[in-house]
């Protein structure tokens, strides 16, 4: 039987076949659907954690107890789990654990495009790297295989073209259910408490374990040669294997599954076989710098781009110009003419809304985060204007608050990121006698990543109910006295709670409280525009809603876009958009 | 269903629209119907971020073994678009003999309701694509989807169009379709894909 999946399914799917029982992660595109999928399997285990570094430790501890472990992350959630992940690789674990890292080349939905492979080498464990869906599913069970006989740790690397992408994946035999009785923990000091002596004795096993690696990764069934002509010898990786076999479809390959440590007879053996060999790789010159130093010219980064993503099309015209193939050089795929970009904003109905047009009206310097709330930053609204890492926005406020600069200044952080690294910069202020206004817009779920629960939503992924962490509770605890919650759709209470808490000498908190309109679909009937009451002042268009159409006279409100949340008559001085009547009636 | 024997060659399907329009559902199905007649599939999507109304793309290919997920560019066969500006953004994958099926459906940006920018008229979006070497076939998806109820149903009928094209038997079609949608809107799904396969291709 075979089943489409897609890269993130397939890993999933490999993973409960490959026995693991424990799953913490932390959402993030384009890693998010690991999970979501292994928590559907039978008889596991899956937890979204509050961040990356509680996720990764999670699965360590689970790892440790003799179990077999998944922790899930995108390309900079593997940042915030760096701590646990550089000194797990020198404890090793008694189970297994594999970690799912997803690299985003060109910026889908990142802030930036970091090359995660340097982790594998930085923390010295090994790297697997699946070039479809298919593979994912294999991959996972042969990292359990590697992080068992090696005592380390695996990195799992997607990329979003495999997470996202899907093929025809074979299904296995259901694994045999196994019930082990629970053993006792076991205990041992010099590996697995990391204090400096015992880390020092560590350590040379860590080196000793890459050595091993190394020799494994020359023997591996995932690296192979696939002989071809004489002429290029191409090694390549994961999805850029795809794109390379398109465009060099009788080249002799090194196809490297595993990522790190890399084979170094099997490269001397492509080279060996061949006039030039070519290294196909997205972003950094990670395989290429591996190549160089083993004294074998090679073409690498001189030929592709180290940013960006690849397609063949790509891979094609570079290696035209480079003359590797024959082609037309310099031949650029024709693109559309000038046509009106249609970029991603904040939906229609969406609460964040108004608590950026109060920003934006009250002309603050508004010191963002991450989610779907940075589209605060786009005009119309403009309201944003930082956003650099998840947590950010409080740490950013306060330090620019120590330089006192001219503007009223304040952070905006969604709920999921606030429990995610809102926290600990949240004290920062108190415990160092700040004053800045901090306001949390609370949708009691993770809205970007497709409304995934989080510690203030009351429930876990697997359904269980728990108790929803209140952020207003939080604050006072830690010493906030000024917290004030509010709807965002009482504008006017809005507008008067933030000027108060700009004026304010004392550190301050504002939780805007209300779902998101896509979790929660609150549909009422959309509003209507008196045009003769209309004098085109522009307010309502100022709002960035898709639903407001500018026309001839006034303005239009398409009510199949309209979910009926009304904020357009809030900011509309001369009240001529009016709530309807009665459903179906007047003009639209 | 004609199996194995009968793959000629490969097809490439490129979905446009904006976020929220259900291209990743029509290219799911169009995925399905490949591989239920025997070819290797391969489907790439977006997610994240662009889903916010923004511009979506999916790319299908079939083939005897297909490698990339994505369509090279130049390559599509068909294009099926569900908004029309999104059919003339995406022409790099155009080329002589691309058939686009476009859905005459108007979704405006946020720089044509704020007054900033023109939406293009039907001609020059026509224009656009044939220029590039294509063929367009106009399809009344969403007046077609509000008639039977929900305009969200507009990909479903364009569906219908491209099974057309076609000599694999409807039931794989059908099938396909009805392993995909929830159980409770199959039959409207599938009275729109027969309303798509109503219009003239």
């Amino acid at each position: 039987m075979n089943k489409i999946m897609s890269g993130n399914e397939a890993i999933a799917y490999g993973a409960y076949l490959a026995g693991i029982k424990v799953g913490a992660g932390y959402p993030g595109t384009p890693s998010t659907e690991v999970m979501e999928s292994f928590s559907r399997y039978p008889g596991v285990y899956a937890e979204w954690s509050p961040n990356e570094k509680v996720a990764l430790e999670v699965a360590i501890g689970a790892a440790y107890a003799g179990g077999r472990a998944l922790a899930t992350m995108k390309h900079v959630g593997l940042n915030v789990a760096a701590d646990p992940l550089f000194t797990v690789s020198y404890t090793g674990i008694k189970g297994a654990l594999v970690i799912v890292d997803a690299d985003d080349p060109s910026l889908h939905s990142s802030q930036n495009e970091q090359d995660n492979r340097h982790y594998a080498k930085a923390a010295k464990i090994a790297m697997l790297e699946p070039a479809d869906s298919e593979e994912a599913k294999q991959f996972v069970k042969i990292a359990v295989e590697i992080s068992e006989t090696f005592d380390t740790p695996v990195i799992l690397r997607s990329t979003t073209r495999l997470s996202h992408s899907r093929c025809i994946v074979k299904l296995e035999d259901e694994p045999a259910a196994v019930e082990i009785e629970p053993a006792a923990y076991e205990r041992n000091a010099p590996k697995y408490v990391m204090v400096p002596a015992h880390a020092r004795q560590r350590h040379p096993v860590v080196e000793e374990r890459l050595k091993k690696l190394a020799e494994y990764a020359e023997t591996t069934p995932v690296n192979y040669i696939e002989p071809g002509s004489g002429d290029l010898g191409i090694i390549a990786s994961g999805v850029s294997y795809q794109y390379a076999k398109e465009v060099f479809p009788g080249a002799t390959f090194l196809k490297l599954g595993m990522a790190y440590p890399m084979p170094e007879k099997l490269i001397r053996d492509l080279a060996g076989r061949v006039k030039q060999v070519v290294v196909v790789e997205e972003l950094d010159p990670f395989i290429e710098e591996h190549v160089r130093l083993l004294g074998i010219p090679v073409k690498g980064k001189d030929v592709f781009p180290n940013i960006g993503e690849f397609s063949q099309g790509r891979v094609r015209r570079c290696a035209a110009a480079a003359g590797l193939i024959p082609g037309k050089i310099g031949a650029q795929p024709v693109q559309s003419q000038q046509l009106p970009v249609r970029p991603p904003m904040l939906c229609p109905g969406c609460a964040h809304r108004p608590i950026f047009y109060a920003l934006q009206r009250l002309r603050a310097a508004v010191f963002g985060d991450i989610g779907c709330y940075t589209l605060g930053a786009a005009p119309p609204l403009a309201a944003m204007h930082t956003c650099l890492c998840m947590g950010a926005s409080i740490g950013n406020v306060h330090g620019a608050d120590r330089v006192k600069v001219k503007d009223r200044t304040v952070a905006v952080i969604g709920d999921s990121t606030f429990f995610h690294s809102g926290i600990t910069p949240l004290i920062n202020l108190i415990a160092n006698g700040g004053n800045s206004t901090v306001i949390v817009l609370d949708n009691r779920i993770t809205a970007m990543t497709g409304h995934q629960p989080h510690p203030g939503t009351g429930r876990t992924l697997m359904g269980k109910k728990v108790p929803d962490i209140s952020i207003e509770a939080l604050a006072r605890a830690v010493g906030f006295n000024k917290v004030d919650v509010i709807s965002p759709y009482d504008f006017k209470n809005v507008l008067e709670t933030i000027k108060d808490h700009f004026q304010s000498r004392e550190p301050s908190l504002i939780v805007s409280q209300y779902p998101c309109v896509l979790n929660i679909r609150e549909r009422k009937p959309s509003p209507v525009v008196d045009q003769d009451a209309c004098n085109e002042c522009g307010n309502c268009l100022r709002i960035g809603c898709s639903p407001m159409a500018k026309v001839d006279g006034g303005v239009t409100i398409d009510p199949a876009l309209c979910t009926g949340c009304g904020f357009c008559a809030s900011v509309c001085g001369r009240g001529a958009i009016k709530a309807r009547t009665n459903e179906g009636g007047g003009e639209h | 269903m004609k199996g194995v024997a009968n793959i000629k060659r490969k097809y490439d399907f490129l979905f446009t629209g904006v976020g929220g329009q259900g291209t990743i559902l029509a290219s799911d199905i169009v995925s399905e119907v490949g591989m239920r007649c025997g070819y290797d599939v391969k489907k790439s999507e977006v997610h994240g971020m662009s889903q916010r109304g923004g511009a979506v793309e999916s790319h299908v290919r079939w083939g005897e073994k297909v490698y990339s997920p994505l369509i090279e560019e130049g390559e599509a066969d068909f294009l099926l678009a569900f908004e029309m500006l999104e059919a003339a953004r995406w022409t790099q994958f155009v080329s002589a003999g691309t058939v686009a099926l476009v859905n005459r459906h108007r979704i405006l940006p946020p720089t044509v309701y704020l007054g900033q920018a023109k939406y293009p008229e039907e001609k020059e979006i026509e224009d656009i694509l044939t220029g590039a070497g294509s063929k367009v076939v106009w399809i009344e998806g969403t007046a077609r989807a509000v008639e039977l109820g929900n305009p969200a149903l507009a990909g479903v009928v364009l569906l219908g169009t491209l099974s057309k094209y076609f000599d694999e038997p409807l039931d794989v079609w059908e099938n396909s379709l009805m392993n995909l949608v929830p159980e409770k809107f199959r039959d409207l799904n599938i009275k729109a894909f027969h309303a798509g396969r109503e219009f003239q291709g």
